[in-house]
């Protein structure tokens, strides 16, 4: 890295004064001459037979251009999904319609009221079905969610990965076998970890543009993956990736759910191909929870076995997934992502099976985290639970059972991944520390003494992220539904312009993470040029090389890596250049201030002139060819694995079962860290998602399907009242996976929280006889635990 | 219908159905899109506007209703060319991520310190509860508006808190 290395320094963010001033460009905010508005009819149903659809009442309404029903696109196939196990969404169903907001008709009109209107006088005769709704009920398959299916059991992830079922069976037998010890304890428990709804504050929205003679797309979309739905809109409608552009500008958070290829972005650009007119559609909050993906919801009982002095012998998980009705994105492969970390930091075997069954609601899919958190949840719950039941400090439990860091690298987990580089206790060290561990059990103690319920709780967690290595697609993660060949690489294209400016063009879709500026301070780092003479691209597939988007805490790792790679090439060939111009070594050349330099001495030579000479064959060393560019893929040879340690102090009022989170020590790592500000502020964020699951987020159905909690109103996120400032810390392993030693860190904190806040709250009411109460803690929740405990 | 009012100190008008909200009326007939619509039913927060000097939800509002009002919207907070001490705190202090909150927890926060310069930790985080973020927690958003406070007072704001580490 060069002298003037801003990399883990703090720059503001380049993106940041569009954004304070009301000029930051959002999908909804861009207006093309003539554009049409598109409303959808959606099923009030959870299982129902569509019996008829008249459409003529709003085919007659002034300024409808057109209605759409199933039999118009049927010929497009279903929605595209990229592990396609279980049922695929119709683009319209006029058939039996699964779930509440499934699309059943689409209007177009001239202005988005009048389309509302329109959709509101489409009529819609149904035939109600009774619907699977609870999982037991569903894996049970005394009603089948799709008929045509044999099972509503999709699929069943288990660990350790790749074990066969005799070898799934002697890692059971091995843990039941210390059951009977005289001095082992043996704790279980099933617990819920809900259903959430990822509410990016910015409604999804797509923009279609079929340009008319010249045959070809722009499409404007709110999403995390603009590389993937450029290779979809192609496939559907059979035109080469070059002659779809999608472009995703500000995009107002995602967290997972604009990770999805959706059926309305299809029908928005077939409306668009059919009209000749550009067309746009909005969602609504309501359709935001209907019709966008959920995440989260399983049922499992988790188990510990261990000694009476904390040696863990075995950990179990049995439980049940929620799918929803159609497979998505990634949809049964969530669950899967639980498996990677099913054994956290820990070194005791797991035995570990989830069952993926399919329900009359909405799609599951990626929620920031995406079977990590739920994972970490039911490891860390119960952990707590046994230490609790043994009489040792946690944080003692847990050290015990760590992978030791002399493992590292090369340590495979009891799951039979291997991880890339770790130090448990040392981080553990550091957040004690920082937290004062001696000191808050006194506070908490000192408050119990008082009268008061005071709980503290600690947590661990293992993320793996950064993915990955192009050979997935040898593990069914092809993305060839969306013409990706090899999704999972980096891909950056770095370009210095003749006047000594440069412009990064890389195909991530980032929602909030900052990339206008980290990919800036790499770019900047590698040749020495100030960050205000580096243009970023991304989220736009003309100007930017493919790559999967952004999500799973990959963009710095893997996109960041080929940014890295591309920049190291360009700064090998201005070295050339510069050495010519400066008849010197080019192995005295250094990039610093703007330039290029001869180490040691005062001779040096701008970017322009640099440049310059890139343009001018006739002055190059001899056979170098001219331009200053060049393109780097990065494929990481393995998935990177951050970790961390999270602690929280709460008080508990007993009467009201009223929950206040008095504190919350975040120590993580994430290897290398390119920006300290935008990383702590990615843990933040990550933290408020997890309390927010631990506290008050819950998709509600009841068992009709009806979302009941389909409004802000009633989905409730954590307000600025309902959080402290958070006290971060961090520990710094680098990763040996890629060039920049980063890890990833865009889903940590959510990780991390949920199991953190609960363990604390059941330490507040171990007095009252409180052993567990699920999320979300109301509340009423809360108070219903402490009446059932004591009575 | 015709509507008249005064948005960022210009005098505008412009035609409206009588259920146009006002958000659209900025968003679509003056093309003020820096407001944003985030649910519709005055939970998020992320139409916050200033009406007549009070922060105000353009969401739940007609845009009739507007009718002869004075509007701020977050595009009129800058001043020849200098931001608002809250942009200013907001980009110096890292108080946005996407950023699609921004322009209503900037209005609110303008407002909160309008009435109050020198608000303690709890009455900041009382003053912007309406305003939902998804990606801060809120930490730096508090973090901005202590800023702000700061310059608006005329005293040096506090260290950044990755300036320490």
């Amino acid at each position: 890295m060069s002298s003037t290395s801003v990399l883990g320094g703090v720059v503001r963010r380049r993106e940041d004064p569009a954004l304070i001033q009301g000029g930051g460009r959002y999908t909804d905010d861009v207006k093309l001459a003539g554009t049409a508005h598109a409303a959808f009819v959606r099923s009030p149903f959870a299982h129902a037979n569509v019996l008829s659809v008249d459409t003529s009442a709003a085919e007659a309404m002034d300024g409808v251009l057109a209605v759409y029903t199933a039999a118009d696109v049927e010929h497009l196939g279903p929605l595209v999904a990229q592990v396609p196990v279980g049922a695929l969404r119709p683009l319209l169903n006029n058939g039996t319609v699964k779930h509440v907001g499934e699309a059943v008709a689409m209007v177009v009109a001239v202005d988005p009221y009048v389309a509302r209107d329109a959709a509101d006088a489409v009529d819609v005769d149904y035939d109600a079905l009774p619907a699977v709704v609870d999982l037991k009920h569903s894996l049970s398959d005394e009603m089948l969610v799709h008929g045509d299916m044999e099972s509503n059991t999709l699929i069943s992830w288990t660990g350790p990965f790749g074990a066969d079922a005799d070898a799934l069976a002697a890692v059971k037998a091995g843990i039941d076998e210390q059951k009977s010890r005289d001095d082992v304890v043996v704790v279980s428990q099933e617990m819920i970890n809900q259903r959430l709804i990822p509410v990016p504050i910015e409604p999804r929205s797509v923009l279609a543009d079929y340009q008319i003679g010249y045959g070809r797309f722009d499409v404007y979309s709110s999403t995390q993956i603009p590389s993937a739905l450029a290779g979809a809109i192609g496939k559907y409608f059979g035109m080469a990736l070059n002659q779809v552009t999608v472009k995703a500008m500000e995009v107002g958070g995602g967290f997972g759910c604009k990770l999805n290829v959706y059926n309305d972005e299809v029908l928005v650009a077939f409306a668009s191909k059919q009209l000749g007119c550009p067309v746009k559609w909005t969602e609504t909050r309501r359709e935001a929870a209907n019709s966008t993906i959920q995440g989260r919801g399983w049922i499992a009982t988790a188990t510990m076995t261990g000694t009476t002095d904390g040696e863990i012998l075995g950990f179990e998980l049995d439980g049940i997934a929620d799918m929803g009705a159609y497979s998505q994105n990634f949809t049964v492969a969530i669950p899967f992502l639980g498996v990677f970390v099913g054994s956290g930091q820990y070194s005791f075997p797991t035995h570990w099976k989830m069952d993926c069954v399919t329900t009359h609601t909405m799609t599951t899919d990626a929620y920031r985290g995406a079977g990590r958190p739920e994972a970490a949840y039911y490891l860390e719950r119960i952990l707590d639970m046994y230490s609790r039941k043994i009489g040792m400090d946690p944080a003692e439990v847990r050290r015990k059972n760590y992978i030791p860091a002399s493992e590292f690298p090369g340590a495979v987990s009891p799951m039979g991944f291997p991880m890339d580089t770790g130090d448990y206790e040392a981080n553990l060290d550091a957040a004690l520390e920082s937290a004062g561990w001696s000191g808050l059990l006194a506070e908490r103690d000192a408050a119990r003494a008082e009268g008061r319920h005071v709980g503290v709780g600690i947590a661990t967690y293992v993320e793996v992220c950064g993915f990955g290595p192009s050979g997935l697609v040898d593990l069914g993660f092809s993305w060839a539904e969306y013409q990706m060949p090899s999704a999972f690489n980096g891909s950056s294209l770095v370009r210095v312009h003749p006047d000594g400016s440069a412009t990064v063009s890389i195909g991530t879709g980032p929602s909030g993470q900052g990339h206008q500026t980290t990919w800036a301070q790499i770019v900047g780092d590698g040749l020495g040029m100030d960050v205000d003479r580096i243009r970023v691209i991304h989220g736009d597939t003309e100007e930017a090389p493919p790559s999967i988007g952004t999500f799973g805490s990959r963009s710095a790792a893997v996109d960041g890596s080929a940014c890295y790679e591309a920049t190291q090439k360009v700064q090998a060939k201005a070295a050339r250049i510069a050495a010519h111009l400066l008849e010197a070594s080019e192995d005295d050349i250094e990039f610093a201030d703007g330039g290029a330099h001869v180490a040691g001495t005062d001779s040096s030579v701008g970017w322009d002139e640099i440049a310059k000479a890139a343009y001018q064959p006739h002055v190059l060393p001899e056979g170098m060819e001219g331009g200053l560019e060049a393109h780097a893929i990065f494929s990481p040879g393995n998935a990177t694995w951050p970790f961390g340690t999270h602690i929280a102090m709460v008080e508990v009022d007993a009467a009201t079962g009223d929950v206040r989170l008095l504190r919350y020590i975040g120590m993580d790592d994430c290897g290398n860290v390119i920006s300290p500000m935008i990383v702590d502020g990615q843990i933040h964020g990550g933290i408020a998602q997890g309390v927010g699951q631990a506290m008050f987020e819950d998709a509600v159905y009841d068992m009709d399907g009806n979302l009941l909690s389909a409004s802000l109103v009633d989905y409730i996120l954590p307000t600025a009242v309902d959080l402290p400032s958070f006290e971060l810390g961090r520990t710094v392993t680098p990763t040996d996976i890629n060039p920049l030693g980063v890890k990833g860190i865009g889903e940590a904190g959510t990780i991390g929280a949920a199991q953190t806040v609960v363990n604390a709250v059941v330490d507040a009411l171990e007095s009252l006889g409180v052993t567990h109460i699920d999320m979300p803690l109301r509340p009423q929740r809360v108070w219903q635990a402490i009446q059932d405990a004591q009575a | 219908m015709k509507v008249s009012m005064s948005v960022n100190g210009r005098q505008v008008s412009g035609e409206a159905e009588p259920r146009t909200l006002l958000v659209h009326f900025l968003r679509e007939n003056l093309g003020l899109t820096g407001t944003h619509v985030g649910c519709e039913s005055s939970y998020c927060g992320a139409c916050t506007i200033s009406l007549d000097g009070q922060a105000v939800l353009s969401c739940t509002m007609l845009a009739a209703q507007a009718d002869g009002a004075e509007v701020t919207t977050v595009e009129g907070l800058a001043r020849n060319g200098e931001l608002h001490p809250v942009q200013e705190g907001f980009w110096e202090r890292h108080g946005l991520q996407c950023g699609f909150c921004t322009p209503g927890m900037i209005m609110s926060a303008v407002t909160l310190l309008d009435e109050n310069d020198n608000p303690s930790e709890e009455e900041i985080r009382r003053g912007i509860e309406g305003n939902l973020c998804r990606c801060t927690g809120y930490h730096n958003i508090v973090r901005a508006i202590e800023y702000a406070g700061a310059k608006m007072r005329g005293e040096e704001p506090a260290p950044a808190e990755w300036e320490d580490a």
